[in-house]
């Protein structure tokens, strides 16, 4: 006797439960704005679609911050008043092992938001967990970091060029650090009140953040510390 | 244990500071006394402290914004006052008290006046125009808020626990670094203006997310009002543009309170850096302020010319233009920088080309006029002033464009009646005139024609005479910010500006009076028909003042002008459309979240500006506990049931009916 299986209809019901206002299903042809997207004229969108949205926007609100960091730093660059050059503080193998871990984590989380999307409360915390710890492993690299350069009399009150890359990193590295705050929140609040509808809203824009800072740190590991090996 | 904080932090010896602050001290503690004794605390708390509706929200930041317009009017009148007097004389402002007035003038002006009731007027406004029950995020909306208030208290703190920095109100470095300006001044401006900042970045997230995704059904975006339109541009620009503020005062910051070396003049830092991230930020920020401005005259000229705006297409092109290009021409405020005759070049051009979109849109106000029946109420009397004073502000800006005049006239007095020209004349004039336009939306009644007609008449004649002299003064050499003045010729300039400055007093008197006669005369100023201009977009469809929840049932806005469209159909059909079916509403629950993270903030910025470290660790703290609490909540919104809806709009529709019904016995509109 063969199991019934219906496996279209399964992923119908998955789709949909993914994404309920079909905001990533454009059809083909004109078609009439679906309601609840927010699209042109249907009226407003949905709380789902409204949370991320904002969120997005903050996102590039945030992103802005950073390449003002990003602009001081290339102003700065060369300002090293007679102390240290870019190609003397650099360690490429600690900043790969810093990149291995946060891409890692970028992955664990979304892993941890699949596991999210098919409610599966085990996993989501595991894969969450697992997220944090590899941010922490970042944040005590880049910890590291900082102390060594800080014991061979390298800190930022040295001159413009250190100011900047202090500033830019460290605003990086205080952004995981608030995120695995907000993290460890989150783990609390999933293991209370299961996947309500805002706690999945808060997951959704938790992913988000943790990705746009890796999105950041690859611009930080590319500009700061690849070219500046090569300086 | 109280870093820097010690009893020589008080004034003792400075009379000025020391009576103002003590007045402002005792009228806040009669006031709460006062609201105290008439057991009206649980209905502020309950009504307004707590509240996350966009109305009584956007009232708050109105509030806020006219206390801070009396403070900094108040600066002013003490700088005319010192430079006419200080003419081959000491004046009565010692040099470190003049340079704080300044710096405190320009700050409170900007940040604490004129971008609460700019927000304030989006808040309120731009909801009941989409045809929504709130903004996106409501509890967000009231944190920003909050958050706000907060800095306009620390900078107020200044006045009497410290000192307010001395440095202009952009704290230019190297001046503005710990080696130069070593007292807490210039902490008290980084710290309010950081706060502060981050809510008005929240609100810009806030009012995008909510016109882009938030509109009633049919509200397409060629439909949406003028005054959307600038709300979106404006909020676009705080959304680009803000976090370059935050980034630059933190890094200010760093320098100050770590010995980084961002724009220090030592170890290699870059002070013009500073100077091009600030613009970066301050550039826009004067369309930030000036585009809402901008919506307001639009639907007011379209209001009271009885027309629809000219040109509309057109108008939204060039709002969109000017949201793009204010991020292009920052450089024009330091052309003496010497960044070469390419780059100034290329900032004089986009700096004139800007002025091509506002140039758009005076025409379209002018032909919305034309063949209009133009009624000429006070909203419109400021309006009228705005395009006159305006453009003549506006040809200075473009004088001032070309970077071989600007060397000749950098940082004088010409600068000085150019930009107050443009923002009085655009910005405040513009305040002013939504205030009298949705004064009876917010409140159910309008304010008194003929104060706001004689205030009007008095700020225009009182603008003029205060700035033209500047303007010539300028031309002849005068350089600002002077605390004394060593040449005779100047005096009778300064004379002059002092006469205008006290016409400009008459004028805030007379719009005092104003709000006092119409409060008395509330009954006899009603607007019992909730449309009381004969408006033509979605706020004037609700009653006055609005319901808590706006529209009973939201909108279906079938064309351009969503109101005027309905009440067309209405006075033709001599009826009302069918009662509607009354549904229940889902609304937003109350959250003190609020006023309670804007308390641990403003705990938070005094401990970092006195070096209290332990008192800004327990600020943070609470701050985050605030948030946990908040998150923790269960309910979210609460239900208004269908009756209570019912009853509230079929009082609206009885008054619309009974409009009706007088239209009809005055014969058929013509």
């Amino acid at each position: 006797m063969s199991v019934v299986d219906f496996p279209a209809s399964r992923e119908a019901i998955r789709r949909r439960r993914e994404d309920p206002d079909r905001a990533g299903q454009g059809g083909h042809g004109p078609s009439e704005p679906v309601a609840g997207t927010g699209h042109g004229a249907s009226g407003p969108a949905s709380k789902r679609i409204i949370v991320g949205y904002g969120f997005w926007i903050f996102l590039l609100s945030d992103i802005v911050m950073f390449s003002c960091f990003f602009a001081t730093f290339a102003v700065l660059r060369n300002a090293t008043a007679g102390g240290p050059t870019i190609r003397e503080i650099i360690d490429i193998p600690r900043v790969e092992w810093e990149t291995a871990c946060l891409l890692l984590s970028s992955f664990t989380c979304g892993l941890s938001f699949a596991a999210t999307n098919a409610r599966n409360l085990l996993w989501t915390q595991v894969f969450l967990i697992v997220t944090g710890l590899l941010g922490l492993a970042f944040v005590l690299l880049e910890l590291q970091e900082f102390v060594d350069l800080a014991n061979r009399g390298i800190v930022p009150q040295r001159s413009g060029f250190l100011t900047a890359f202090f500033s830019l990193v460290g605003t990086h590295g205080l952004h995981v650090t608030v995120g695995g705050l907000w993290l460890a929140t989150m783990l609390a609040q999933v293991q209370v009140k299961g996947f309500r509808r805002e706690i999945v809203h808060r997951l959704i824009c938790f992913n988000l953040f943790w990705h746009a800072l890796d999105i950041v740190w690859v611009g930080i590991f590319t500009i700061v510390y690849l070219l500046g090996s090569i300086a | 244990m109280f870093g820097k904080l010690n009893w020589s932090a008080i004034p003792i010896d400075q009379p000025i500071p020391l009576i103002t602050s003590l007045v402002i001290i005792f009228a806040v503690l009669g006031v709460l006394a006062w609201t105290g004794i008439k057991g009206w605390w649980p209905y502020f708390w309950r009504e307004w402290i707590t509240s996350v509706d966009h109305k009584r929200i956007g009232i708050m930041y109105c509030l806020l914004g006219v206390l801070m317009l009396v403070r900094g009017f108040a600066d002013a009148i003490m700088m005319r006052t010192q430079q006419a007097m200080a003419v081959n004389a000491p004046g009565y402002l010692p040099p470190e008290h003049f340079d704080q007035v300044f710096s405190a003038h320009g700050t409170i002006m900007i940040f604490f006046a004129a971008m609460p009731l700019v927000i304030g007027f989006m808040n309120f406004v731009m909801p009941l125009q989409l045809g929504v029950r709130d903004v996106a995020f409501p509890t967000l909306n009231s944190v920003s808020f909050w958050l706000t208030a907060s800095g306009a208290l620390l900078v107020n703190v200044s006045l009497f626990i410290g000192e307010f920095a001395r440095t202009g109100w952009l704290p230019y470095p190297p001046l503005s670094e710990a080696a130069y300006s070593p007292g807490v001044g210039v902490d008290y401006y980084l710290w309010a203006v950081q706060i502060s900042g981050i809510g008005t970045m929240m609100t810009g997230i806030n009012f995008v997310t909510t016109v882009l995704k938030l509109r009633c059904t049919g509200m397409s975006y060629m439909r949406m009002p003028m005054f959307v339109w600038t709300t979106l541009a404006s909020s676009m620009i705080i959304v680009a543009v803000f976090p370059i503020l935050t980034a630059t005062l933190a890094m200010l910051t760093l320098d100050r309170y770590f010995g980084f070396h961002f724009f220090t003049s030592t170890a290699g830092g870059n002070p013009m850096m500073f100077m091009n991230l600030i613009w970066a930020w301050g550039h826009p920020e004067v369309y930030i302020l000036v585009l809402p401005a901008f919506g307001i005259f639009s639907e007011i000229f379209s209001t009271f010319s009885g027309k629809p705006l000219f040109g509309y297409r057109s108008m939204v092109a060039a709002t969109l233009f000017i949201c793009v290009v204010s991020m292009m021409t920052w450089l024009h405020h330091f052309f003496t920088m010497g960044a070469g005759a390419a780059v100034n070049t290329a900032f004089g051009i986009s700096t004139s080309i800007i002025a091509v979109g506002t140039g758009v849109k005076i025409y379209n106000w002018i032909f919305t006029m034309y063949g209009g029946r133009v009624r000429f109420d006070t909203p419109m009397l400021w309006s009228l002033g705005f395009i006159f004073t305006f453009v003549i502000g506006g040809m200075t800006g473009v004088l001032l464009a070309v970077p071989p005049a600007d060397f000749l006239v950098h940082n004088s007095m010409f600068l000085i009646a150019h930009f107050h020209n443009v923002i009085v004349g655009g910005v405040v004039f513009a305040l002013f005139a939504g205030l009298e336009y949705w004064f009876p939306k917010a409140f159910g009644f309008r304010l008194h024609e003929g104060w706001g007609k004689a205030a009007f008449w008095f700020a225009l004649i009182g603008f003029w005479v205060t700035f033209a002299p500047l303007y010539w003064v300028g031309m002849l050499g005068m350089t600002r910010r002077l605390q004394h003045i060593d040449f005779e010729a100047w005096r009778p300039y300064m004379d002059v500006a002092l006469v205008g400055v006290g016409i400009l007093i008459v004028g805030a008197l007379c719009q005092v009076i104003q709000l006092v006669v119409s409060i008395l005369q509330r009954d006899r100023l009603r607007d019992v028909t909730g449309d009381p201009w004969d408006g033509r977009s979605l706020e004037w469809a609700t009653p006055s003042p609005a319901p808590f929840f706006n529209f009973a049932v939201t909108p279906n806005v079938e064309g351009e002008e969503a109101y005027w469209g309905i009440k067309q159909r209405a006075i033709e059909a001599q009826t009302l459309g069918p009662e509607p079916d009354y549904q229940p509403i889902e609304m937003p629950v109350n959250s003190g979240v609020g006023f309670f993270n804007a308390f641990f903030a403003t705990v938070t910025g005094f401990a970092l500006i006195w070096h209290i470290w332990w008192m800004a660790a327990l600020g943070l703290l609470g701050a985050f506990i605030a948030f946990v609490v908040l998150a923790w909540r269960d309910v979210h919104e609460y239900e208004v049931p269908a009756d209570i809806v019912a009853r509230i709009d079929r009082a609206r529709r009885a008054s619309r009916a009974a409009v009706l019904e007088q239209l009809e016995r005055e014969g058929a509109p013509s």
